[in-house]
């Protein structure tokens, strides 16, 4: 059969869709779908909130359309269909000395995806978003025909399907530089950070390529802002030998106390002793390094039932700090964060008009579902705007519409890019209507 | 010298998992099929994975004077020469029950056309007194139920078909494998309903490979529906007839 009728939700759980769903193997397949009634992608359904959703709609999963087309092993230029994941790409392609330029916190998201988010990862200071690496990309349109485009051949488009959340059409596959990886583990340096100054400080004076903080989010007082810094390198020992970890299920939904608020500042407290006062160097496998999270599967299903949200916003560099602060206060406050928080120092690299990164600071929290929640991420979002920042659509499930024009100056020029690619509207999804992003129609 | 497998219905995802496990082991392959622009992809993405040339040649069940060119190619390699059979077709039971046309196209496809095939290919692999057959079949094919029985049939047939040719070529060294998929996730069960306990494609292919090392005759695959099927079988007849399972 062509269509099975299935829900979907986005990995916070929180927002679910039904709908029917097709899953082409092949390309004549996806192209005599899309000839038909054109539909959104859906890719790994990494993302939080409701950007692969599309209710009461058709979807076209791509996670099928998955093989490698051509590598250059002297310039590490890969052209792959678009629902390949990235682990998949760095299995293959890292014991040949080559790895994807940007890779995001899971494996399990796709080549699609991560185009389609313009995704940035541990890197980003020095190798800026995954769209800067796409050398070009074939798109089919609502009528069904594909096109190569590239920063040369249709810029506009290209653009603004870079970071794009599949408006412009499904990708339906990408080449893309890679880059070298000389070594198939990390050395991975870990610091305390005994405040948010001094986490700030060491990120600027940080040279490591690859770097990102965990931050303890119910610190009060003197530790506010306290966690813990990694910064790593590739290796130069001798491949160490590692036993292979086995990935491991969660069989349930948990309950709902298991992340409350003394639990999970127990649990903080214990993560930021782990690292000794005179900090540590760990070597660990790629795999473990960028995934951290991906061994243990599902794990969404911690947050129980109900799910959760993610807060993600960029804050640029003037002002960050005492955003950063008041954001952090705000949290520790209410109790409500979940141990997932993230800090990461970002670049300027961004390239499409509706692209998430901007020189700054990123922040990043989990909050299970609890009635408190939205309020909350209410004011965290006046604030981020208060201090010219922006929110992450790939984690977004509570934002409102009337912010998004003030976050990405950009809009309109991809409004209309995406107007002439898809004038019906074929490709909308939930979070596009909720967000109005393609005009208050 | 590698390791050669001919894979018949190149174009199935299980067949796909199979040819891509085996490019990661520097087999060189010949894909077959119908779909040869899409047979083309699957090529390149096992020569990038590691596969030592890949072939990709037409063939179609129903149609045997596809057979020749490929059994020629296969008389001028060397080394070991393998088969795997993922050729099969599973219209709905209802629509056959319409148009009972349609019957003789699935026994085609799932048994005849693939026996066809093993059955010239025989004895040149006799000749050279090595190597390995692949057939996929079908829990479906262990008892006939209401849902399928006319792929059941096939299947069936496919399966005696394969212990046949086993009691043949084991006496030359020739090892012949029955595998018996219980449900994957594939194309051709998207959107069925009812379906439990479902494979990936990537099991299913890791599975033969294993059974391959340890020279299995009959492999379920997962292995667990050697006991849902041992239960369905042992079923009497006056009870399962009044059943739908
Ligand atoms: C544990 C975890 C860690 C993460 N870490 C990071 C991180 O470090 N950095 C970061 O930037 N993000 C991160 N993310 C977010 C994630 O990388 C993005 O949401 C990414 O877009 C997910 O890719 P996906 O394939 O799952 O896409 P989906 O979530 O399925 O879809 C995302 C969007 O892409 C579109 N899309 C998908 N495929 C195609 C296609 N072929 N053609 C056109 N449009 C398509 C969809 O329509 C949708 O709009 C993380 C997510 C998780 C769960
Ligand atoms: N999915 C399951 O749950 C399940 C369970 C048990 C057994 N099986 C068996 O597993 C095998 C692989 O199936 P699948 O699930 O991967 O589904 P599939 O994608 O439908 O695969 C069937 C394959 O058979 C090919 N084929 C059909 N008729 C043909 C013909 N006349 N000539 C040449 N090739 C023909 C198809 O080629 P085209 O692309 O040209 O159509 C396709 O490659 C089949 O034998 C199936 O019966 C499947």
């Amino acid at each position: 059969m062509t269509w099975k009728i299935d829900s979907a939700h986005g990995w916070g759980r929180v927002l679910a869709s039904e709908g029917r769903f097709a899953r082409p193997e092949r390309a004549s397949h996806l192209k005599s779908l899309m000839a038909e009634a054109p539909c959104p992608a859906v890719g790994g359904l990494r993302s939080y909130g409701d950007a692969a959703l599309n209710s009461g709609g058709d979807a076209i999963r791509m996670e099928r359309m998955n093989r490698l087309a051509s590598f250059d092993a002297e310039t590490g230029v890969l052209e792959a269909e678009a629902g390949i994941t990235i682990s998949e790409l760095l299995k293959v392609f890292a014991p040949r000395g080559w790895m994807p330029a940007v890779v995001p916190g899971t494996g399990f998201a796709t080549l699609g995806g991560c185009i389609a988010n313009d995704v940035h990862g541990k890197n980003h200071h020095e190798a800026g978003s995954f769209g800067q690496h796409v050398l070009s990309l074939r798109l089919i349109g609502p009528d069904g025909t594909a096109r190569t485009i590239s920063p040369k051949k249709s810029a506009r488009l290209f653009a603004a399907t870079i970071g794009g959340l599949g408006q412009t059409g499904i990708i339906e596959s990408a080449k893309i530089q890679m880059l070298p990886c000389p070594a198939l583990s990390m050395d991975v340096r870990e610091r305390r950070m005994d405040s948010l100054a001094e986490f700030l400080a060491a990120f600027e004076a940080s040279t490591a390529d690859f770097s990102v903080g965990w931050v303890d989010a119910t610190a009060l007082g003197t530790d506010l802002g306290r966690g813990v810094l990694e910064e790593a390198a590739f290796t130069e020992r001798a491949s160490p030998f590692y036993k292979q970890a086995k990935s491991k299920r969660i069989p349930m939904d948990a309950p709902g106390f298991a992340l409350s608020g003394p639990v999970v500042k127990l649990f903080n407290a214990g993560y930021f002793r782990r690292v000794p006062e005179a900090g540590r160097t760990r070597t660990r496998p790629l795999h473990d390094f960028f995934f951290p999270l991906d061994r243990l599967h599902d794990w969404n299903r911690l947050y129980g039932k109900r799910g959760f949200h993610q807060f993600q916003c960029v804050l640029p560099e003037a002002g960050a700090a005492m955003a950063l602060e008041r954001m952090l206060k705000e949290i520790a406050t209410s109790g409500l964060a979940s141990p997932l928080v993230v800090l990461k120092k970002m670049g300027p690299g961004r390239a499409g008009p509706l692209s998430f990164p901007m020189e700054g600071y990123t922040l990043a929290v989990d909050f299970p579902n609890r009635p408190r929640v939205p309020a909350l991420l209410n004011r965290l979002e006046e604030q981020t705007v208060a201090a010219g920042g922006r929110i992450y659509f790939a984690k977004d499930s509570l934002m409102r519409a009337e912010h998004v024009a003030q976050m990405y100056p950009e809009l309109d020029a991809w409004c209309e890019a995406v107007a002439k690619a898809d004038p019906e509207g074929a490709f909308e999804t939930d979070l596009v209507r909720r967000l109005k992003l393609r005009g208050q129609s | 010298m590698s390791d050669t497998w001919v894979i018949l219905g190149a174009t199935s995802a299980m067949a796909r998992a199979f040819a891509q496990a085996l490019a990661a082991e520097g087999a060189a392959l010949v894909l077959t099929g119908r779909d040869t622009a899409d047979m083309q992809a699957t090529a390149a993405d096992c020569e990038i994975r590691g596969a030592d040339g890949v072939k990709v040649m037409r063939f179609d069940a129903r149609a045997p004077e596809t057979f020749a060119p490929i059994l020629s190619d296969y008389e001028g390699r060397t080394g070991s020469l393998n088969v795997a059979v993922f050729v099969g077709s599973m219209p709905q039971q209802s629509q056959i029950d319409e148009d009972p046309g349609l019957l003789d196209g699935v026994i085609q496809d799932s048994f005849t056309g693939p026996a066809r095939f093993l059955q010239t290919i025989a004895p040149m692999m006799e000749a050279r007194g090595e190597g390995a057959i692949v057939g996929v079949g079908s829990v479906a094919g262990d008892r006939g139920r209401i849902g399928n029985y006319v792929y059941g049939s096939a299947k069936a047939g496919f399966h005696t078909y394969l212990s046949g040719l086993r009691n043949r070529m084991g006496r030359t060294g020739i090892h012949v494998m029955t595998v018996k998929p219980g449900f994957v996730d594939t194309a051709m069960t998207w959107g069925i309903e009812g379906m439990f306990l479902v494979a990936s494609p990537q099991d299913v292919a890791r599975d033969i490979l294993k059974g391959l090392k340890k020279q299995r005759n009959v492999l379920y695959t997962p292995w667990f529906w050697i006991i849902i099927m041992t239960i369905i079988r042992t079923i009497p007849e006056r009870i399962f007839k009044k059943l739908s399972v």
